[in-house]
This record gives structure tokens, C-alpha cells and sequence, in this order.
């Protein structure tokens, strides 16, 4: 960040920096980034520019929030946290992000790494073939029409009912992998034609199903890590993927229904992907129900995904048992309560992150806080943390979702060969199979930020816990 | 013309996503050049073996070229085709009119696949005629 720009910021904390409402014409809240010194030092600019942009959007509530793994994005930036007054604020596509629902699953095993990684490459090598992922794949599920729309209605129960996972996959999901207020008749043919033959697939860019295991030392909070079921040794399998083309193209039809009923309710944003309605309107109304119809199609994509990841282990390892951990999402815009009142929270590259004793949270984890899902590289880990009440009172309940970009996909991919990274890697005990050579050179580790630091801001910041890491030992994208 | 394939990819625009510029002498080659960059970020030596024709009408020539990068996005997912060969033609009557005829090949195992893309944003989007001929600046979600 532009030494002058960091200037202008009021340090609130270590880890929390502020921009005043008069920094920019128009901003109704100050906004805020969490981050350290350093981390602040990295940030590019445009995540300044589009946190403030953020912050002049009609009904937002107390701060424009951006998270320590925030970057530069379209819209919202990625990391971009808003609350909106339901009755006089907007809903916005561009808070949410064309892939609606992208999230996180994490599933363990009874297996561990000596047992995993001499059969590692027969692993990876089975899950490449019985999980899709790249440019354009379509999944084994084959769905009518009719039950397209009940994949869109019930989510991932709809998977459960018809033999893809269990009924305690379906606890372990945020909202219980299904958004109650979704209605096909808000969704164009168009989406659902999209969508319709890729229940199951990875799609393609920073997606990934990946088989980690929890080394000696990187557990960090041992009596919530024991209530996770997780110990040392043991191996973890980590799914990121969204709702596919389906929800790309919700996202798609309603930005183009938003850019002109703005004039029609008299919005003026500042960048076009911005584009929204008021929430209570007839546009602001079918897009909520539109996303929650994606939004349920993730939930079921990452649930049939789980179901054919249990197939590939049981080929492999004939008594390997996977029970899900949690599945939650990280690009989506919810009705929520804060401090009383009900308020449209959106998340764009942010998770829910509820601490103790939310009702909300399935029975399981309602004395621990939420298990927070964080994907890092492919190269350098993940990490699993927990929600804290702190973070219901500040952050409306949200926290990071990955490490963060530092360096453009572009760049990336000048500084690294795709083959030669993979030879690299399966040197260093990371075996990568993948649809795109060019894809993974984008995805190197050396282009983000040090996942462990954006960790330990968070906590510093009091919002999320690290309860373990998770190194990865094999990888499908 | 931005390089001889009338599109390049910038590499600083963005971060997690990807940008292009194209350029084109007259509105047909700015909308081909434009279509082969966003089929250039999916895939490598598309094959020309099957056809389809595409016919769009907006009111802007922005949100025409916004729709036809949609479409193409659209059929990569819904038909699974990919194409290499772009012959445009866009008219202005009340609003603006476009028909495209795409030669390329269905997806398979054996392409060398890029990074699929999610959709056009708007994010800069620009569509600007100049004295030597059109050009278009898109981000797309990848």
C-alpha cells in the first residue's frame, strides 16, 4: 500500500485500521481492515478504493470491514464483510461474487499418514478420475429438469435423500446445506442449463479437493481440536468449490437486471459491479431467492463431491470411514441477527465464524464456537480455526477465508512453468494431478500471502482461533 | 492493433482474476478479436469442427459485446464447445444487432484446457471507438 494511503488510516488496534467517513465523498460508515503492519504494508491499493466504495452503499450498517486475507477484487474486494438494514438498504451481486457459495468442506478420516502416503499416488490418481474438475467438466450425477429444481429448493438434503451422504453431513453444514428461502421460478433457463450436468465437479482456478494430514505440533488448541475429533497424524481431506455454472450465470442475469433498475430507484454506485437493488424491492427480492436456489446447488455439489470421495477411499483403503467436520460457505449474503436486530450480511471471500453458544451451530459445536474452514495454498497448508463472540460483535460474525493473493494469476504464471511446479512439489511430498497445467502455475504458492500470518492476525484481532494446521499431501484441480 | 491476434492479456489490472484488452479496425473484428480472448483464457488449439450461430440484440453496443462474451461463457458450460473462429457482424437499426457464426470442437479430455472462466464482469469494462478503431478492456471472473 502507497505509504501516503496507510497514512490516512486511524490504528484502532495492531490489527484493526480505520478510514473516517471523510476520506472519501459519499461514505455513510468508516471502513475498516484487519491486518498487521506487514500485512497492511502488502495490501494493494484497489482493496482501499473498494472498501470505501463499499462503504457509500444505502442501508450499510457500522463499518465496511475487509479481512486480513482481503485483496483486490470486482465490487466488493475479496475479504469484503457489509451488513445491510433490510428495510432501507440494498442487496448487491457484487457483494457476493458470480461464484455464489463457494465454500469449504473438511471431512476426516480413521486413516494416517503412514497409511495414506505410500498409496498416495493411487488416491489422487482415483479422485482425479471420480471427481471432475476444469474447464467445462460435468459430473456422474444425471439430473431431470424437475429434479434440477429440488437440487435448487433442498440443497444438500436433496443428495442425503437419494443415497449421496448422511443425515449428520447435513448437521455439520452451515444453514444444514440448505437455504430455506430459494425459488426456481426466479431462475432463468439459461442457469439451469448451465448447471444442470455438474453436480459434483471441481471447476477450475482456486478450486481444489485436497488430502492433508495434521503434522506433530500444529495443533494449537487441544481441547477444541479433541471436540473436532482431530489429532496428530491423522488424515483430513479439504474440498473448495462453488456452485458452478449455475450460480455464475444467476450472477450474471441479475447484474444485468440491477445495472438499470438502479436509475429506476435512484442508486448511483461507484463502480458497475457494484450494481443493486433495494432489498425489499421485486429485483432485490427474486435475486435472494435466486442465490439461495445457487447457494443450494453448492451446498449439494460439494455434498455429492463428498460421496464420491468416500467411494474413492473405500477402493483404496477398504476400511476407511470420512466423517464430515463442517462444510461452510464463504460467498454469500444472509439474513442474520446482530445485537438484536436483523441485518442482510454479506460475505465475498469472508466466513461465518459464530462463537460459543450460538444456536445457529449444530449441538456438537455449540460449546466450541464454529469450525472456520481456511484453504491456503497448494503448496503451504490450511488451516482450521474456530468463531469467537468477539466476532459476533464486531465483524457480524465473519472471518477469513484463505490466505489472499499477492500476486496476479498473470504473473504467476511468467515466473513458473505448471510441470515443472508439479515436479517440485511431488519432490517436496505434494502429489498434484490437474485438468490445467497453466491453472496450477496460477495457483504456486509464492502468489500468496503466508497463510499462518493472516492466521495469527485474526487472532490477535480476537475474531478467530487456529485450532489446527492442515499440510497437504495430494491434490486434485 | 494490440498484437497480431488483436487481443493481449494485462497482466497488472487485476489480481485474482483475469483482464484483456482487444482491439478491432471496425466493430465485427473488435467483437471476433474479443470472443478469441475469452476463449484463449479456456483453451489451446481449438479445433474448427462443428458450427453454431449466435444472434443477440441490445441496446448498447456495451451491453452488446458484454452479452455475446456472456454467450460464449454460456456454451462452454450448457453445449460444452469451445471455439477458435469468430466471424462477426454487428449492425446499429433502433438498438444493436449481432450475428456470429463460431467454428470450434466439443470439450474433451485430450484439449489443452485453460482456466475456466465464471463470467464477465463489468469491473472496468470499457467498450471505446477511437481513431484507429474500437477497443474493449474486460475483466473476467475465473
Amino acid at each position: 500500500m502507497n505509504p501516503e494511503l496507510l497514512k490516512k488510516f486511524e490504528k484502532v488496534s495492531d490489527v484493526v485500521w480505520e478510514l473516517p467517513k471523510t476520506f472519501k465523498h459519499g461514505m455513510r460508515v468508516p471502513a475498516r481492515i484487519y491486518g498487521n503492519a506487514s500485512i497492511m504494508k502488502d495490501m494493494d491499493d484497489t482493496v482501499v478504493e473498494q472498501i470505501t466504495n463499499v462503504a457509500c452503499l444505502p442501508g450499510i450498517q457500522k463499518h465496511a470491514l475487509c479481512m486480513a486475507d482481503g485483496h483486490s477484487g470486482y465490487g466488493f474486494p475479496i475479504g469484503g464483510v457489509a451488513a445491510f438494514d433490510p428495510e432501507d438498504g440494498i442487496i448487491s451481486p457484487g457483494g457476493i461474487g458470480f461464484d455464489i457459495n463457494c465454500g469449504m468442506r473438511l471431512v476426516k478420516t480413521n486413516l494416517t499418514v503412514d497409511q495414506v502416503r505410500p498409496k498416495i499416488k493411487t488416491l489422487v490418481d482415483m479422485l482425479f478420475k471420480m471427481v471432475p474438475s476444469g474447464v467445462g467438466a460435468q459430473g456422474f450425477v444425471k439430473l431431470t429438469n424437475k429434479q434440477m429444481k429440488d437440487v435448487m429448493v433442498s440443497g444438500a438434503r436433496w443428495c442425503v435423500e437419494n443415497g449421496y451422504g448422511t443425515q449428520e453431513d447435513l448437521e455439520r453444514t452451515e444453514e444444514n446445506g440448505m437455504l430455506k428461502h430459494a425459488d426456481p421460478s426466479k431462475v432463468t433457463q439459461k442457469a439451469l442449463g448451465r448447471g444442470i450436468n455438474q453436480l459434483g465437479t471441481l471447476g477450475s482456478g482456486n478450486h481444489y479437493l485436497e488430502i492433508q494430514t495434521i503434522r506433530n505440533g500444529e495443533i494449537f488448541d487441544e481441547k477444541i481440536a479433541k471436540k473436532f475429533g482431530l489429532e496428530e497424524g491423522q488424515v483430513c481431506v479439504m474440498v473448495h468449490c462453488g456452485s458452478r455454472g449455475f450460480g455464475h450465470q444467476v450472477g450474471t442475469d441479475y447484474l444485468t437486471t440491477f445495472t438499470p433498475a438502479m436509475k429506476q430507484y435512484g442508486i448511483t454506485v461507484k463502480d458497475a459491479e457494484l450494481a443493486c437493488a433495494p432489498f425489499r424491492s421485486k429485483e432485490g427480492q427474486d435475486y435472494f431467492k435466486a442465490m439461495a436456489c445457487a447457494a443450494n446447488l453448492a451446498f449439494a455439489n460439494r455434498q455429492v463431491i463428498l460421496h464420491q470421495v468416500r467411494e474413492a477411499f473405500r477402493h483404496v483403503f477398504k476400511d476407511a470411514e470420512l466423517e464430515q467436520v463442517y462444510d461452510v460457505a464463504h460467498n454469500v449474503a444472509k439474513l442474520e441477527t446482530y445485537a438484536g436486530k436483523e441485518l442482510l450480511v454479506h460475505r465475498k471471500g469472508a466466513t461465518r465464524c459464530f462463537g460459543p453458544g450460538n444456536k445457529a451451530l449444530p449441538k456438537i459445536y455449540r460449546d466450541t464456537g464454529q469450525p472456520v474452514i481456511v484453504g491456503g495454498s497448494m503448496e503451504t497448508g490450511s488451516y482450521l480455526l474456530v468463531g469467537t463472540k468477539k466476532a459476533e460483535q464486531e465483524t457480524f460474525g465473519s472471518t477469513m477465508h484463505g490466505a489472499g493473493r499477492t500476486m496476479s494469476r498473470t504473473k504467476a504464471k511468467h515466473q513458473v512453468q505448471g510441470e515443472q511446479l508439479l515436479k517440485d512439489m511431488e519432490r517436496r511430498g505434494i502429489y498434484v494431478r490437474t485438468s490445467s497445467f497453466s491453472g496450477v502455475a496460477e495457483e504456486a504458492g509464492f502468489a500468496y500471502k503466508d497463510v499462518s500470518e493472516v492466521a495469527a492476525t485474526m487472532e490477535q484481532a480476537g475474531i478467530s482461533k487456529p485450532v489446527v494446521a492442515l499440510r497437504p499431501l495430494g491434490n486434485v484441480k | 492493433m494490440s498484437s497480431k491476434k488483436g487481443f493481449r492479456i494485462l497482466d497488472n489490472l487485476v489480481m485474482a482474476d483475469t483482464a484483456f484488452e482487444a482491439t478491432g479496425k471496425d466493430l465485427n473484428e473488435l467483437f471476433e478479436h474479443a470472443g478469441l480472448a475469452v476463449e484463449s483464457i479456456m483453451a489451446e488449439s481449438v479445433k474448427k469442427v462443428i458450427t453454431k450461430d449466435v444472434s443477440l440484440e441490445k441496446d448498447t453496443v456495451e451491453n452488446l459485446l458484454y452479452a455475446f462474451l456472456s454467450e460464449l461463457v454460456y456454451l462452454k458450460d450448457a453445449e460444452q464447445l469451445l471455439f477458435s473462429d469468430i466471424k462477426a457482424s454487428a449492425s446499429k437499426n433502433s438498438g444493436w444487432a449481432l450475428h456470429a457464426h463460431l467454428r470450434g470442437e466439443t470439450i474433451h479430455p485430450k484439449m489443452k484446457l485453460g482456466t475456466d472462466v465464471k463470467a464477465i464482469t463489468l469491473h472496468q469494462y470499457e467498450v471505446k471507438k477511437g481513431k484507429d478503431g474500437w477497443k474493449a478492456t474486460v475483466v473476467v471472473d475465473v
